[in-house]
C-alpha cells in the first residue's frame, strides 16, 4: 500500500506543474490580448499593459494614496471579520436546528438577491459618514452568502456523525468543535471565497458612493476625470489581491479534503 | 408462539426491555406510524443476540431505542438495571449502517474518538488503539485518511472505534450491509473475534438469515410493522464457532426455520412497502 | 401552509410590525426612516400616477438585454469549460477575482467603445452575470450520470442528438439556476450601475430621492423594487423547484 502511495506521486507532480505551466500560458494570453486591445482603442481609452503598472508604481509611491489603502484596508479588514466570524456563527445555528434552517432559508435567499445598492441610503441614514458605514456594506454583501454556505454545509452533513458523537457522549459544545465544523469546514472554505469578494466589493462601492477616503473613492474620482490609467491601475491591484486571496483560499480547501 | 421471555418482571438481564413501543407521531399530511412494538426482551450478559426480519419493520428503530438514542412511546429499556431515559448509557458503543468514519481524520484520530473525549490518558489511548487497530487489520493503516481505504476497511475502523471503549454492550445495525458477500464472511469472523475478546454482550442488527444464524447464540425474527418478535430461535453454537459452523448439519435446518417464518412477513412488508 | 412557511411568514410580518412601532415612536430616528404604512402609500401614490413608468420600462429593457446576452454567453461559455477541463482549472481562481472589482469602474471606457447611451449599462449588467451563467451550465453538464451517456452511446445517437435528447434535458434543472441567477445578478448591476452612474432609470431615481432628501418618494421606490425583486424570485424559484422535483432523484 505504501508502494501504491509513492508510485501516484509521481503523476500527481507533473500535473501541478502542468497547471502552474497553464497560468502561466494564460497570463500571457491575458497581456498579449490587452496590449492588442490597447493599440486598437488608443492608450487613452485604455491603457497598456506597462503603463498601467508603471501607473500603480507612481501610486504606490504617492503617500495620499498609501493613506487611501490604509482606509480601504482598515474597513475591508474589519468587514471581512464581522461577516466570517458572524456568517459562520449563524450558519450553525441554522444549520443545527432543522425547523430554523428550513424558515430561513428562502429569506435568506431573496435577501441576496436583492440589489444592495438600493439598502445604502438607510445604512448611511443609519451609521452616518464614517468608516462603519462602509464596514457595514461591506458585511452586509459578504456574510449572507456565508451564511447559505455554512448552514448549507451543515443541513447536508450525513447525520451519522452526528450520531455517533452521541453514542460516545459528547456534549453538545464537543460535538459541534469536533464534528460539525470540521464536516463543514470544506464548503466553509467555499462560502469564505466568495464571502471574501462580495466583502471586498461592498467595501469599495460604499467608498465610491459615500466616502472622502478609500480605494473606492479614488476609483470615483478617477473615473469623474476620466483618468483611465488610474482605474486600470487600481483595477489591477484590486484583482491582483482578490485572485491571491481566492488562491490561498482555494489551496486551503484543497488541504482539508486530504 | 410468544417470545420466550413475555411476562417476567423487569430486572434479570444485561438488557431488558418491557413492552417498548416506539410511534413516530403525526406530522403535517402524514398519520401516525406505529413503528415498532410492543416488544419484550431480555439479553443474558455476553450472550450474542441477531434481529433478523423484512425491512422496514422496524429493526433500526429497536437499536435506536437500546442505544438510547430515542425513548420510547410505551414501556422502558433498562440497561444493567439502569433504566434508559434520552442519553446513550456509559458502557455501550454502536457500529452505523452507514461510514462514520470523519474524513478529517486519520484512522488512528477516528478510532482514538471516544477515548479521547472520554478524557482516557494518552499513554491509555495509544495502547488501546494500536491493539483494537492490529486486532481488525489495519495495523499498517494508522496515518492513512479514510478517503483511501475501501468500504471495508472503513467500516473495520468504525468497529475498532467502538472497541476501543471497552464496551459491555456493542449494536452492530447492518454494518456490512454495504459490502460485498466475501468480505461479510470474513468479517463475521472477525465479529465473533472481537465478541470473544471483549466478553461484552452483543446485539446484531441484520437481514441476512444466514449472517444471523452462523454469529448468534440467539436470533430473534420479527414480524413487518410493528414490529415484533414472532420467535426467539436459539441456535446452540458453542463459544468458538467460526464460518465453518455453516458446514453443521443444522445450520440448514435453522436457516430454513427461520425463513419459514419470515416468507409471510416478507410478502407482507413488499406489498405495503 | 407548511409549518416553516407559516412561521416565515409570522417572521417577516412581526417584522414589519415592529419597524412600523418603532419609526412612529420615534425609537429610530424619523428623519432617516419612514413607517412602512407610509413606504406602502408612497409605493402605491408612485404605481398610480405612472410618474416613474418610463424610468421603470428603461430598466427592466436593460437589464433584459443583459439577461439575454449573459444567459446566451454564459451557455456557450460553459459548454467550452466542460469540453476544456484544463482551461477551467486555470480559470478557477480568477472566477472570484472577477467579482471582487467593482465591474462599474470601466463604465468611462465602456462609455468611449459603446456610446453615451445604455449600452455599456447593459454590458455591466452582462460582466457581472455571465460567470454565474456559465459556472451553472458547467455544472449541470458535469453532473449528467455516466450511466445516461453510456446509454446514449448503446443506442448509438448522433452528438446532435445525444446533446438534444439527453444532456440538455439532464442538465437542465442546473442551467436553469444559472438563468435564474443571470436575471438575479444583471438586475443587481443594472440598477447599482444606475444608482452610481446615470442619469436615468429607477436605479438613478431612487439616487436622486436620496440627495434630495425626498424620504417618501425613496423608500416608495425602494419598495417598489423590494417587492418587485421578490416576486421575481419567488416565481423562479416555484419553477426551478418543479424542474428539481421533476428531473433529480431525490435521496433516500
Amino acid at each position: 500500500m505504501m508502494e501504491g502511495l509513492a508510485r501516484s506521486s509521481r503523476p500527481l507532480r507533473w500535473a501541478i506543474r502542468r497547471d502552474w505551466a497553464d497560468a502561466a500560458i494564460l497570463v500571457a494570453a491575458i497581456l498579449a490580448g490587452w496590449t492588442v486591445a490597447s493599440w486598437l482603442l488608443g492608450e487613452a481609452v485604455l491603457p497598456t499593459p506597462r503603463g498601467t503598472w508603471l501607473r500603480l508604481l507612481d501610486e504606490f509611491g504617492d503617500p495620499d494614496f498609501m493613506d487611501h489603502l490604509e482606509a480601504t484596508v482598515r474597513a475591508f479588514g474589519t468587514a471581512m471579520l464581522i461577516a466570517s466570524a458572524g456568517g459562520i456563527a449563524i450558519g450553525l445555528t441554522l444549520g443545527a436546528r432543522r425547523l430554523a434552517g428550513d424558515v430561513m432559508e428562502p429569506v435568506l435567499i431573496t435577501l441576496y438577491s436583492i440589489p444592495k445598492i438600493a439598502l445604502y441610503p438607510i445604512i448611511l441614514l443609519m451609521f452616518g459618514l464614517d468608516i462603519s458605514a462602509r464596514i457595514a456594506f461591506g458585511v452586509i454583501h459578504g456574510i449572507i452568502p456565508i451564511i447559505i454556505f455554512t448552514m448549507t454545509a451543515l443541513r447536508n452533513m450525513p447525520p451519522v456523525y452526528a450520531r455517533s458523537a452521541r453514542t460516545y457522549r459528547l456534549t453538545p459544545f464537543r460535538t459541534a468543535w469536533h464534528v460539525l465544523i470540521p464536516a463543514a469546514m470544506p464548503e466553509i472554505v467555499a462560502g469564505l471565497r466568495i464571502g471574501f469578494s462580495l466583502t471586498l466589493l461592498g467595501t469599495l462601492l460604499g467608498e465610491m458612493f459615500a466616502s472622502q477616503y478609500g480605494l473606492g473613492h479614488l476609483l470615483m474620482r478617477s473615473m469623474e476625470r476620466n483618468e483611465t490609467s488610474t482605474i486600470m491601475a487600481l483595477a489591477l491591484l484590486l484583482f491582483a489581491f482578490a485572485t491571491a486571496a481566492s488562491y490561498g483560499l482555494l489551496r486551503l480547501d484543497r488541504y482539508l479534503r486530504h | 408462539m410468544k417470545p420466550a421471555d413475555q411476562g417476567r418482571a423487569v430486572g434479570e438481564g444485561h438488557v431488558v426491555l418491557d413492552e417498548v413501543t416506539r410511534v413516530y407521531p403525526a406530522r403535517g399530511r402524514q398519520s401516525a406510524v406505529a413503528a415498532l412494538g410492543p416488544v419484550s426482551l431480555r439479553l443474558r450478559r455476553g450472550e450474542f443476540f441477531s434481529v433478523v426480519g423484512p425491512s422496514g419493520c422496524g429493526k433500526s428503530t429497536l437499536l435506536d431505542l437500546v442505544a438510547g438514542l430515542s425513548l420510547p412511546t410505551e414501556g422502558s429499556v433498562h440497561f444493567e438495571g439502569r433504566r434508559i431515559s434520552g442519553e446513550v448509557p456509559d458502557g455501550v458503543a454502536v457500529v452505523f449502517q452507514e461510514d462514520a468514519c470523519f474524513p478529517w481524520m486519520t484512522v488512528f484520530q477516528n478510532a482514538a474518538f471516544g477515548a479521547r473525549h472520554a478524557g482516557l490518558p494518552r499513554t491509555e489511548i495509544r495502547e488501546r488503539v494500536d491493539y483494537a487497530l492490529s486486532f481488525m487489520g489495519l495495523a499498517g493503516f494508522t496515518d492513512a485518511y479514510p478517503s483511501q481505504l475501501s468500504g471495508g476497511m472503513r467500516q473495520r475502523v468504525c468497529i475498532a472505534r467502538a472497541m476501543v471503549m471497552r464496551p459491555r454492550l456493542m449494536l452492530l445495525d447492518e454494518p456490512f450491509g454495504a459490502l460485498d458477500q466475501q468480505t461479510r464472511l470474513l468479517m463475521g469472523e472477525e465479529t465473533l473475534k472481537l465478541w470473544r475478546d471483549t466478553g461484552s454482550t452483543v446485539m446484531l442488527i441484520t437481514h441476512s438469515i444466514d449472517e444471523a444464524v452462523l454469529l448468534s447464540d440467539r436470533i430473534g425474527v420479527m414480524s413487518t410493522r410493528p414490529g415484533r418478535f414472532i420467535e426467539i430461535v436459539e441456535t446452540g453454537w458453542g463459544r468458538e464457532r467460526d464460518s465453518r459452523t455453516a458446514m453443521d448439519p443444522r445450520f440448514g435446518a435453522l436457516q430454513s426455520r427461520i425463513w419459514g417464518l419470515l416468507r409471510e412477513e416478507s410478502i407482507k412488508a413488499l406489498g405495503i412497502a | 401552509m407548511s409549518r416553516p412557511a407559516a412561521l416565515r411568514l409570522l417572521l417577516v410580518v412581526g417584522a414589519v410590525a415592529l419597524l412600523e412601532i418603532a419609526s412612529r415612536l420615534a425609537w429610530i430616528d424619523p428623519i432617516s426612516f419612514i413607517p412602512p404604512s407610509r413606504m406602502a402609500e408612497g409605493a402605491w401614490t408612485i404605481l398610480a400616477s405612472g410618474r416613474y413608468l418610463d424610468d421603470i420600462v428603461l430598466t427592466l429593457a436593460t437589464a433584459g438585454a443583459a439577461v439575454l446576452l449573459s444567459i446566451s454567453a454564459g451557455f456557450a461559455g460553459g459548454i467550452a469549460l466542460f469540453r476544456f477541463p484544463r482551461l477551467r482549472r486555470v480559470l478557477d481562481p480568477l472566477l472570484l477575482s472577477w467579482y471582487a472589482v467593482p465591474v462599474f469602474i470601466f463604465y468611462p471606457m465602456l462609455i468611449v467603445l459603446l456610446g453615451l447611451n445604455r449600452w455599456p449599462l447593459v454590458a455591466i449588467g452582462f460582466l457581472f452575470a455571465v460567470a454565474a451563467m456559465a459556472v451553472n451550465t458547467l455544472n449541470g453538464l458535469e453532473r449528467v450520470p455516466q450511466v445516461l451517456l453510456k446509454t446514449a452511446r448503446t443506442l448509438r445517437l448522433g452528438r446532435i442528438d445525444e446533446i438534444r435528447l439527453i444532456i440538455l434535458p439532464a442538465s437542465l434543472p442546473f442551467v436553469f439556476t444559472g438563468i435564474k441567477l443571470s436575471v438575479v445578478y444583471s438586475f443587481l448591476a443594472v440598477i447599482a450601475g444606475e444608482f452610481i452612474l446615470s442619469g436615468a432609470g429607477f436605479g438613478y431615481q431612487i439616487a436622486y430621492a436620496y440627495n434630495n432628501f425626498d424620504n417618501e418618494t425613496m423608500y416608495g421606490l425602494m419598495l417598489l423594487l423590494l417587492t418587485f425583486v421578490g416576486l421575481v424570485n419567488l416565481a423562479l424559484h416555484a419553477a426551478e423547484q418543479h424542474l428539481y422535483q421533476r428531473r433529480v432523484p431525490r435521496d433516500g
